[in-house]
C-alpha cells in the first residue's frame, strides 16, 4: 500500500520527468515546473529527482540553490513581488516593501504565518514605465504607493474570506 | 498545413485583401505596462460594444474569410509609451488615445469608427504647455525617435504571423535560405557595421564569420533575451511585440554559421514574452518555417525557449550556457570563446535579441543603408528604455549618436522632481548601463551617444536602460545601490567579485551612515582596482563601476558625507537631523504617544522637541503628525 501511495504523490513529479525526457541537462526545467506544482521544491521531491535523474542529489541542490526563483520552503498562496529595479527604486519601492512588512505581520521573514502571502524584493520586472511596480501572481499593479498597496491587499484578504464562506 | 503550400506572396496578398475589408482597425497596446493598466478588459469591451451595434468584428484576419466590412480589432505588443497606458491607436486616421478606460469605449466607437471624428478629450497633452497631439505622427515622444527595430511593434498583431508576413516578414530569410551563401551573408552583416546590442559591442559580422569557419557535426545558436540590468527592458518589448522578427533573425543566423539547433533563453521575470515567443515558434513551425526542410532547402532548424530561474549572471555568455546545460550559471574564462567552444562543448553563435532583431531589416535594405544612421565607429539604431525621473518613461529607439539632450528633453519631455512636478532645469544625471554602467551629467548632455564615446567617460551602452536621474537624488546612495545589487547576483565563483562587492558595499554602507573617514575613500577606490582588475566575468569586472563614476562626476557629494556627515539631498536617513517645527506644533501629543524610543517630549498643548541622541529617525512621527511640523524627511 505504501508503495501505491507513494506512486500516487509523484505522479505529477514522473510526468514532469517524462515531458522532459529524464534529460539530467533540464534540469533548471524540470524544477521550475515542480515549483509550478508544489509552489516551492519539497526535499521528498529532489530526493526523488536524484535517484530519477541518477543525479547527485548534492548537484540538483547546488542547482536549486543557485537560482533566486527556487524556494526550498513553502510560498505562500499569493506571492507578491516588490520591484526593486532602478527605476521603482528612485520611485520610492522600499517604503512599500515596509508597508508590506507591518501589514502582514512579517516580522522580516517573507512568508506570512498562515501561508498566505509571499513578499519578496525582485530585481527589474522590466516595466519600468509604471514606476513602482508590484506583482501579485501574475497580475502587474503599477504606479503603486502605499495607500494603493495596503488596498490591494485588503482585497485579496476580503476575496478570500469570502471563499472560505462559500 | 495548407499554408505550407502557399508562397510568402500569396500569403501577403491574401492578408491585404482581407485587411481592405476593413476601413477601421483598432489597435489596443497588449505589452506588459497597458496590461497592467487594464489593457485586456478594454480589448474585450471593445468587441462587445462594436458586436451590440451590430457592426461585423474582424478579430483574427488569418481565419477570416468573410467578404463584408468589419472593423478590425486587435492588440499589439508594446508601443513605447508606457506611462499614458492603455493605449489605443484609431487607423486609419492614426489617432492615438492614451489613458483610455472602458467608459471611453462607447464615444470613441461613436466619433472614430461610426465617424472619423477624434475625442479631443482622450488625445495626449503635454503637461507643460498643455499643448494636444493627435497621433503618433506629430507627438514630439515619436516624432524625435528613428524606429527602425521596432517598426512594427505596436502595431502589428505578434501572435497573428500573416500580418508579419504582409509587412515583409520571413522573405529575407527565405532569401537567405535559397539564394545566399554562408558568407555572402556574414559579408552583409560585418559591412553593415552592426554590433552586438547586448553590451559588449562585439562586431555582429565577425562573430558569425568565426562560428561559421568552425568545424563541427553540431553548431548551435543562442539568443540572449536574459535583460537582467535594472531598468532596462527593449528585449522584453522586442519579444512581445515582435516575436517574429526575432525569430527571423535567429533563422538567418543559422544559415549563415550552419546551426540547426537554437535556444532562447528568457528570464523568468518576462512571462508574456516566454508565451508569446512560444507561441510564434508554434506558428512558424506551423508554415514550414522552422522544423524539417526550410524552404525546401534540406536544411533543418528547431528553436526552444529556455526560462532562466532568477539569476543576473546567466546574462554573461558563459554562465547563460552552463545554466542551458543544466547547472549552476557560473561564468568560465574566455578563451575558448563560444564561437570555438560553447554550449555542450560545441561552436555556439550568441547574440542579443536586439541584435537578431536587426538582422532581416539589413538583409532587406542593404549595408549601406543600414550604415547611414550612426556615428564613424557605431553604425544604426539603438533601442533605449527610457526611465527614472523624466516626463515621458517608455521605449525609445533612436540613432546611434544621438546626443542625451535630444532623449531626455526632447523625446522625454524634461525632468520630474519626486513630487512628479516638471522641472526644466532640475537635470542631475543619467544612470546608463545598468550596475555595469556609470552615470553621465550635464556635461555629457551634448556628447554623442555610441559605444567608444560612453567608454571614454566610463560608462557603456550596456544593453539600454536609461536612468533619469533629478536633483533631489543622492549619488552616494544610487551608487550603494547598484553595489548592493552586484553583491547579490554575485555568483561566488571567483574571490574578488564575491569578497570584494561585500566589502564595497560595506565601506559605501559607512559612508551613507556618517561613520566613513577619508581613509575610506581610499580604500574604496582601491578595492575598485581590484575587483574589476582581477575578477573573472563581466559582473565582476565592471561592478566598480558606478562608485567610479559617481565619484569621478559628483565627488563633493561623497566629501559631504564623509566630512560633515551629512546628505546634500537628504536622502540617507541616517545623516537626517530631525527636528519639531515649534511654530506648526500644536502640541496634540500624537507623535510622542507613538515614538517607538520614546524620544519626543512635552507637555500638552505645547511645542514638543525631539531627543537627538534618541531618536533612530524611524518616520513613524512624520507618518503621525497631521500639522507638517516634523522637519527633516522629504
Amino acid at each position: 500500500m505504501e508503495t501505491e501511495i507513494e506512486l500516487r504523490q509523484f505522479s505529477s513529479v514522473m510526468k514532469i520527468l517524462e515531458n522532459n525526457k529524464f534529460e539530467k541537462t533540464r534540469i533548471v526545467t524540470i524544477l521550475q515546473q515542480i515549483q509550478e506544482e508544489y509552489r516551492y521544491l519539497p526535499q521528498e521531491v529532489l530526493t526523488y529527482l536524484a535517484s530519477a535523474l541518477s543525479m547527485p542529489l548534492a548537484e540538483i541542490y547546488g542547482v536549486a540553490t543557485f537560482y533566486a526563483h527556487f524556494s526550498l520552503e513553502p510560498k505562500g498562496k499569493y506571492q507578491i513581488k516588490v520591484c526593486d529595479g532602478t527605476a521603482c527604486h528612485v520611485k520610492g519601492s522600499e517604503a512599500l516593501f515596509s508597508v508590506l512588512d507591518t501589514k502582514l505581520k512579517l516580522g522580516g521573514k517573507i512568508t506570512s504565518k498562515d501561508l498566505l502571502f509571499t513578499v519578496e524584493k525582485v530585481s527589474c520586472l522590466g516595466a519600468c514605465g509604471l514606476a513602482p511596480v508590484l506583482v501579485v501572481n501574475e497580475r502587474v499593479y503599477g504606479q503603486v504607493n502605499k495607500n494603493k498597496t495596503i488596498e490591494v491587499i485588503d482585497e485579496i484578504i476580503k476575496s478570500e474570506a469570502n471563499g472560505n464562506l462559500e | 498545413m495548407e499554408t505550407l503550400n502557399k508562397s510568402l506572396e500569396q500569403i501577403k496578398i491574401s492578408y491585404e485583401s482581407k485587411s481592405k475589408l476593413s476601413k477601421k482597425r483598432i489597435i489596443i497596446c497588449a505589452g506588459t505596462g497597458c496590461i497592467a493598466n487594464g489593457a485586456l478588459d478594454l480589448y474585450r469591451e471593445f468587441i462587445q460594444e462594436i458586436k451590440n451595434l451590430g457592426l461585423e468584428v474582424a478579430i483574427d484576419l488569418q481565419n477570416e474569410n468573410g467578404n463584408h466590412e468589419t472593423v478590425h480589432v486587435s492588440s499589439s505588443g508594446c508601443q513605447g509609451f508606457c506611462a499614458k497606458g492603455p493605449l489605443v491607436t484609431i487607423l486609419p486616421e492614426q489617432f492615438l488615445y492614451v489613458h483610455v478606460k472602458t467608459s471611453d469605449i462607447a464615444e470613441i466607437i461613436e466619433k472614430s469608427i461610426t465617424q472619423d471624428l477624434v475625442v479631443e478629450r482622450l488625445l495626449f497633452t503635454e503637461i507643460l504647455g498643455g499643448k494636444t497631439y493627435k497621433g503618433t505622427n506629430e507627438i514630439p515622444f515619436y516624432v524625435h525617435q528613428k524606429r527602425m527595430v521596432l517598426d512594427g511593434c505596436g502595431i502589428i498583431d505578434p501572435t497573428d504571423i500573416d500580418e508579419y508576413i504582409a509587412h515583409g516578414g520571413y522573405f529575407q530569410a527565405e532569401k537567405a535560405y535559397k539564394e545566399l551563401s554562408s558568407l555572402e551573408i556574414c559579408d552583409i552583416i560585418e559591412k553593415s557595421g552592426l554590433r552586438g546590442r547586448g553590451g559588449g559591442g562585439f562586431p555582429t559580422g565577425l562573430k558569425w564569420k568565426l562560428t561559421m569557419k568552425e568545424i563541427s557535426d553540431i553548431k548551435y545558436i543562442i539568443c540572449n533575451g536574459d535583460e537582467g540590468d535594472p531598468g532596462a527592458f527593449m528585449d522584453r518589448s522586442l519579444m512581445e511585440g515582435n516575436p517574429h522578427k526575432v525569430i527571423e533573425g535567429m533563422m538567418i543566423a543559422a544559415k549563415a554559421v550552419g546551426a540547426n539547433h537554437a535556444y532562447i533563453y528568457v528570464r523568468m521575470e518576462y512571462p508574456l514574452a516566454v508565451q508569446r515567443m512560444k507561441k510564434a515558434i508554434i506558428k512558424a513551425q506551423s508554415y514550414g518555417f522552422l522544423g524539417k526542410n526550410i524552404f525546401d532547402t534540406g536544411i533543418d532548424f528547431e528553436i526552444e525557449v529556455m526560462e532562466g530561474a532568477g539569476a543576473f549572471v546567466c546574462g554573461e555568455e558563459t554562465a547563460l550556457m552552463s545554466s542551458i546545460e543544466g547547472k549552476r550559471g557560473m561564468p568560465s574564462p574566455k578563451p575558448p570563446f563560444p564561437a570555438v567552444k560553447g554550449l555542450f562543448g560545441k561552436p555556439t553563435l550568441i547574440n542579443n535579441v536586439e541584435t537578431f532583431a536587426s538582422i532581416a531589416l539589413i538583409l532587406h535594405k542593404g549595408s549601406e543603408w543600414f550604415s547611414q544612421f550612426g556615428t564613424n565607429t557605431s553604425k544604426g539604431t539603438k533601442t533605449f528604455a527610457l526611465t527614472g525621473q523624466v516626463v515621458n518613461t517608455g521605449l525609445i529607439e533612436v540613432p546611434l549618436g544621438t546626443t542625451l539632450r535630444e532623449i531626455v528633453f526632447k523625446i522625454g519631455g524634461g525632468i520630474t522632481m519626486d513630487n512628479g512636478e516638471v522641472n526644466l532645469n532640475a537635470f542631475k544625471a543619467v544612470q546608463i548601463g545598468g550596475p555595469s554602467g556609470g552615470c553621465l551629467t550635464s556635461k555629457h548632455l551634448d556628447m554623442p551617444l555610441d559605444y567608444e564615446n560612453l567608454k571614454s567617460v566610463g560608462a557603456m551602452v550596456g544593453s539600454g536602460g536609461l536612468v533619469v536621474l533629478n536633483s533631489e537624488t543622492c549619488m552616494v546612495k544610487i551608487a550603494r545601490y547598484f553595489m548592493e545589487f552586484t553583491q547579490n547576483e554575485s555568483c561566488g565563483k571567483c574571490v574578488p567579485c564575491r569578497e570584494g562587492t561585500k566589502q564595497m558595499l560595506a565601506l559605501l554602507d559607512e559612508i551613507i551612515e556618517g561613520k566613513a573617514t577619508l581613509e575610506t575613500l581610499d580604500l574604496l577606490i582601491e578595492l575598485s582596482k581590484v575587483v574589476s582588475k582581477a575578477s573573472l566575468c563581466g559582473l565582476g569586472k565592471s561592478a566598480p563601476s558606478p562608485v567610479l563614476s559617481t565619484l569621478e562626476h559628483f565627488r563633493e557629494e561623497y566629501m559631504e558625507h564623509i566630512v560633515n556627515k551629512r546628505c546634500p539631498n537628504n536622502q540617507c536617513k541616517a545623516l537626517r537631523t530631525i527636528s519639531i517645527d515649534k511654530e506648526k506644533c500644536t502640541g496634540c501629543t500624537a507623535c510622542l504617544r507613538k515614538c517607538p524610543v520614546a524620544a519626543i517630549s512635552g507637555e500638552k498643548k505645547q511645542a514638543h522637541s525631539i531627543n537627538a541622541e534618541l531618536c533612530t529617525k524611524c518616520g513613524i512621527c512624520n507618518d503621525t503628525c497631521k500639522f507638517g511640523a516634523i522637519v527633516g524627511f522629504n
